[in-house]
């Protein structure tokens, strides 16, 4: 049970999560986009969804601190094991409250303006469903392991994660973990699962880009999709900056 | 030099009657589908007015466009890269749906299904958007004729102290606008997916569907607020130029359908490398004659050197020397660009209308057509001038001042030719034409031939004349057709031709049983006709055959 839940479960996910990526990088460029509602209304948006993707983008910060960098670094750095669990602990509740804060504005703002409620899908709800869930968790976790009993997820959890990457799962370590860990990781393995066929994959695209590229876009009829008989050279230096 | 080629517009406003035949042919064409009923990328408004969207022009709110920092350099209104990227949760400066306006179907359905009643049934407007019963106060033309109040216009604003236009001197015109498929586009630079691009071929702008992430910056960054957003498949749309029928030498459905034939379309030569500098000079005034010198003399011969060098075929350059769009903005000297002080150079221009001048010179009981007292009147009236000015240069009215002359002398000299009369050459002299010049101009202007009005090369060198319009769609295209349902909604599935792209969408929208249906009633299907494209036959299209006609 242990090996199916915390050895094969997560390769399973991991594998759908990727290839279905991939796939729908390659069938699906149209529908890959935000589907922004910000054209119906913008008041609720306006404070909601950056107070969402800001505190979501904090937490996977968190995540990885937590999760990828090994306990053995962080001392090595100096940071005393209870300078980082009291960062751990506020900077981590802080960022669930903001993303929970976030996400249940949205949600209030989803279900009660009109136009944006009819432009729901039900993918959207199950996804709002486990995205909910999973976020409930992991905070209710940060909040029971680090406040109530302390519990160091740092010798068992983040082991377990980075074993997985290291094709050399130890199941085991995850096994003893306290059962909020396990309810907020299967939740997450839920979310990762459908993650790739949700409106969630735009995160996989965010325009970093942008930054470098020059302002003004040039492309040859050829280069056009939907063009691709009209063989003909491109244009040299079809770029322009400024 | 770098010498590219751009397929332009003019548009000559004195020709202009507001009949929105226009608008209509290019709606059925492109925009006739759901997420995309608010939008049109040809509109007609009458100025003054407030536009659509509403108040668009207003920059301090919207911030679209380019404007030159402290350094003189060139930036984008609404903030650079950093900041485009650190408010793309929100974006503060995008249009509300209630700024276009929100569109509406009547409930038909109440006229056969109501009972017997004292009462005719009424048909109310229901909301597209949230299919909920609507108060209908805005739309994409409510301001039609100078309905309501224009005072609210951003360009009379910044013209008139007194707002309120006393009625003796009311002046009115029609302002037919699409996308001004600019030189130094401000949506593309906005564009944080690098999805909107200008074709280096004929200059046209366009959103790669497949690359549009719907961050909805372009939206923002366009002063003309002419990119828009489709609700439905969250991505951004805009006027297309009517590309695939440009591509085979045809003109764009709202210039061929134009009832006043009133738009001339063909290519101009310009140096890409002098964009970004002209677009930078530092007085606004200076834009009109920066953009012009942009564009280059095709009967020039190091120009058509340096053509062939960058690779512009022959046929093109043939075209460009042909082309009705040069000559109205250079050897006339009569067509103006609209908003010049955006920076992005826009490549729609358009001839200033006289008849706002003529106009109140009749009201007054002069002879309107006499050279003399057109000259004066256009230095006389002082809000029509500032007016136009405040659209085409910047503010600055002698340019707008100069072609109205123009106008004005071919007016008078041509009633003295039809007249049988000797045309005094004074006249055409005084504006810097002469009277061979000012005929010719006359020729282009009222009774041009078909080819003349259009000059459009063909995009394909392998193309014979003649060719059949491309078809974009795939005759399998329809709703409920293979292929058409994409796994993870409406929006989904392999990319399709951008006219047919989500029909499976607009199905939905138009034969849902959501509105006004009354409860226990068989579910009938809803056509609407309006939206429909003549493709197959929807459900409900016909009244269901009855058994006994088809027994017989």
């Amino acid at each position: 049970m242990n090996t199916l839940l915390w050895v094969v479960l997560p390769y399973v996910v991991l594998a759908i999560f990727v290839f279905g990526h991939l796939w729908r990088y390659r069938y699906d460029q149209f529908g890959w986009t935000t589907r922004s509602s910000e054209l119906y209304e913008r008041r609720l948006l306006r404070i909601g969804s950056p107070l969402f993707h800001v505190g979501i983008l904090f937490v996977l910060l968190g995540h990885v601190a937590g999760l990828v960098v090994p306990q053995r670094w962080t001392q090595w750095l100096g940071v005393s094991e209870t300078g980082y669990h009291w960062a751990a602990i506020v900077l981590g509740t802080l960022a669930g409250v903001c993303t929970l804060g976030g996400l249940a504005l949205l949600i209030y703002r989803r279900r009660t303006v009109g136009p944006v409620f009819m432009a729901t899908t039900r993918n959207d709800k199950l996804m709002y469903l486990l995205l909910a869930v999973t976020l409930l968790l992991g905070l209710g976790t940060t909040v029971i392991s680090n406040v109530l009993g302390e519990y160091d997820y740092r010798r068992t959890v983040s082991p377990w994660f980075r074993s997985i990457f290291l094709l050399h799962p130890e199941g085991d370590l995850m096994a003893g973990a306290p059962p909020t860990f396990h309810l907020h990781v299967l939740a997450a393995f839920a979310l990762f699962a459908v993650w790739p066929f949700t409106r969630l994959v735009h995160m996989l695209t965010a325009p970093l880009g942008y930054l470098t590229r020059p302002y003004i876009v040039y492309r040859s009829r050829a280069g056009a999709p939907g063009d691709p008989a009209r063989a003909r050279p491109p244009a040299a230096d079809a770029r322009r900056g400024f | 030099m770098r010498v590219m080629t751009q397929l332009a517009m003019v548009m000559n406003l004195d020709k202009c009657i507001g009949c929105h035949t226009c608008s209509v042919t290019c709606k059925q064409v492109w925009t006739n589908r759901a997420g995309t009923e608010y939008v049109w990328f040809n509109n007609v408004e009458t100025r003054p007015g407030q536009g659509y969207p509403r108040r668009y022009e207003d920059q301090d709110r919207w911030k679209g466009g380019w404007e030159t920092d402290r350094r003189g350099r060139l930036r984008l209104r609404a903030g650079g890269r950093f900041k485009k990227l650190a408010t793309i949760f929100a974006n503060p400066l995008m249009p509300n749906i209630r700024d276009y306006y929100e569109p509406w179907t009547y409930d038909y359905d109440t006229l056969f299904t109501a009972p017997e009643q004292e009462h005719t049934p009424v048909a109310r407007p229901r909301s597209l958007i949230s299919g909920r019963p609507m108060k209908v106060e805005w739309s994409a033309n409510w301001d039609d004729d100078l309905a309501g109040d224009p005072s609210p216009d951003p360009v009379l604003q910044s013209v008139s102290e007194q707002v309120k236009l006393e009625f003796e001197k009311t002046f009115m015109f029609f302002l037919p606008r699409i996308c001004e498929h600019c030189l130094n586009p401000s949506c593309v630079a906005s564009c944080p997916s690098g999805a909107l691009y200008k074709r280096s071929e004929d200059g046209i702008v366009l959103v790669d569907q497949d690359r549009c992430r719907g961050w909805r910056m372009c939206v923002t960054g366009c002063p003309y607020k002419k990119v828009y957003f489709n609700h439905r498949t969250g991505k951004a749309e805009k006027c297309t130029f009517c590309f695939p029928r440009v591509e085979v030498g045809i003109p764009t459905i709202c210039a061929e359908t134009c009832v006043g034939r009133l738009r001339y379309i063909g290519p101009v030569l310009y140096d890409a490398d002098r964009v970004a500098g002209a677009a930078a000079v530092p007085d606004e005034r200076d834009l009109v004659e920066a953009q012009k010198s942009v564009l280059l003399d095709p009967e020039d011969p190091a120009v058509q050197e340096a053509a062939r060098e960058s690779g512009v075929r022959d046929d093109w350059l043939e075209a460009c020397r042909r082309s009705p769009v040069h000559k109205l903005i250079f050897e006339y000297g009569v067509a103006l660009p609209l908003h010049p002080e955006y920076r992005t150079m826009p490549m729609v221009w358009y001839i200033p209308p006289l008849s706002p001048v003529v106009d109140a010179l009749g009201r007054t009981g002069h002879d309107g057509e006499d050279a003399g007292n057109l000259f004066g009147a256009i230095d006389a009236l002082r809000i029509p001038v500032d007016y136009l000015a405040g659209l085409f240069t910047a503010g600055d009215p002698a340019p707008v001042r100069e072609v109205l002359r123009k106008l004005a002398a071919m007016r008078s000299h041509m009633r003295e030719v039809n007249l049988g009369r000797v045309p005094d050459p004074a006249v055409s002299a005084s504006v810097g034409m002469t009277p061979p010049l000012i005929e010719s101009m006359y020729r282009l202007l009222a009774i041009a031939e078909y080819g003349d009005r259009y000059v459009i090369p063909l995009a394909d060198p392998d193309q014979g004349p003649g060719s059949e319009e491309l078809n974009t769609g795939c005759g399998l295209d329809f709703a409920g057709g293979p292929g058409m349902d994409g796994p993870f909604g409406e929006a989904s599935g392999r990319p399709r031709p951008v006219a047919v792209e989500n029909f499976h969408a607009l199905r939905h929208r138009q034969d849902t049983d959501e509105l006004g249906e009354p409860p226990g009633r068989r579910p009938a299907r809803r056509v609407n006709l309006l939206n429909w494209d003549g493709k197959g036959l929807p459900e409900g299209l016909f009244p269901p055959r009855s058994r006994s006609r088809d027994d017989s």
